[in-house]
């Protein structure tokens, strides 16, 4: 069975997961721009990285059968100086007319300060202004419920941002309901030991269903395995769950939502 | 699933998984030092999974989140630690 991969930080991983992914059956991934592991130093980092997720990625994921998407923004754990934030910012509408660019992401909040507000706003204006589907990153452990709540406040301060063109990525049992009554769409992180695990994140299709939820493996250069999408696919078959069930969470629901940007098209 | 397949699919790894805290937790009881603040507030979640009411996973993850409402001044680490840094001055 085919599948959609929608969130996977490519730069940090080899060409053999691009093998590994194509052979489990995944034929889009899609990449938000996030932080490296270490701060960069001026905004030509960010516009060499913006180059690299919308030019050499595509290009790299071609190679074996994918199809690669990108997001682009400042992610929340650079946010802090807020003139470079500003710098970066500037650059960024030139990206969003790349034609693998689907939208403004993974924006949020990391530890939930004033300064990673601030920019979570101007980034949704930028949104607005664009007409941009948008992908939020919700902060990490003891700081996700506190930013999840954060983050849906300031998205209600955009009434022009339309509900379902937001998408609350890494929801976990105390913060998926929040998501999903607002009217947005909520992504499952499957991670080996934060975020979810396969047998909660199919837990949690089993009390909210399959509206607005996507599953994904935020692959990166930290502890994550890109073939978690897959993995969770056999466990929906060890539970019972029909092949039609499993391709609705898997490739139906990420190409919904995917689709409301005019630059994302399903492979032939 | 019925509760027989849930207990086919899952009892041997929770009881595997319970093994494991509890081989932490001696590991805990023989080293030297103070036990990190952390520790007591996962000792305070061991209830949740005792009683009988719903969405234990929710109560635990909110037990360890930080509750307050206001964003903070400014971030300093980057980090998370997996139990908000209150608890430390908090009464069980
Ligand atoms: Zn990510």
């Amino acid at each position: 069975m085919h599948y959609i991969e929608p969130h996977a930080h490519m730069v940090s991983r080899t060409t053999d997961d691009y093998e590994r992914l194509h052979l489990a059956g995944c034929r889009v991934v899609c990449e938000p721009a996030f932080w490296a592991g270490f701060d960069r130093s001026s905004a030509d980092g960010f516009h060499d990285y913006f180059e690299q997720i919308t030019r050499f990625e595509p290009k790299r994921a071609s190679t074996y059968g994918i199809a690669h998407y990108a997001w682009i923004c400042l992610n929340p754990k650079e946010a802090e100086d807020l003139s470079l934030a500003r710098e970066v910012l500037s650059m960024i509408p030139a990206f969003l007319e790349r034609p693998t660019v689907l939208g403004i992401g993974e924006i949020g909040l990391n530890k939930n300060s004033n300064n990673e507000l601030a920019v979570f706003h101007e980034h949704l204006t930028l949104a607005t202004r664009h007409q941009q589907l948008v992908l939020v990153h919700t902060p990490h452990l003891e700081d996700k419920r506190k930013g999840t709540q954060l983050i849906l406040d300031a998205i209600r301060e955009h009434p022009d941002l339309a509900p379902e063109r937001v998408l609350i990525d890494h929801v976990e049992e105390h913060t998926v309901r929040l998501a999903l009554d607002r009217g947005h769409w909520a992504g499952i992180t499957l991670y080996p030991t934060s975020k979810c695990s396969v047998a909660r994140a199919i837990d949690l299709l089993d009390v909210y269903g399959h509206e607005r939820l996507w599953l994904n493996s935020a692959c990166d250069w930290g502890v994550s395995d890109p073939l978690a999408v897959p993995q969770a696919m056999r466990e929906m078959r060890r539970r019972g769950r029909t092949e039609k069930d499993i391709s609705t969470i898997t490739w139906h629901n990420p190409a919904r939502f995917l689709s409301q940007s005019p630059r994302f098209h399903l492979p032939e | 699933m019925n509760k027989q397949q849930v207990t086919e699919l899952y009892f041997m790894d929770a009881r595997s998984k319970l093994i494991e805290l509890a081989a932490t937790l001696d590991r805990l009881d023989r080293a030297d030092g103070e036990a990190d603040f952390r520790w007591r507030c996962l000792m305070d979640c061991l209830p949740i999974l005792q009683d009988h009411a719903p969405e234990k996973t929710a109560r635990i993850l909110e037990r360890m989140s930080d509750p307050t409402p206001s964003p903070i001044a400014a971030a300093g680490e980057k980090g998370a630690c997996g139990v908000w840094p209150g608890y430390r001055g908090k009464t069980s």
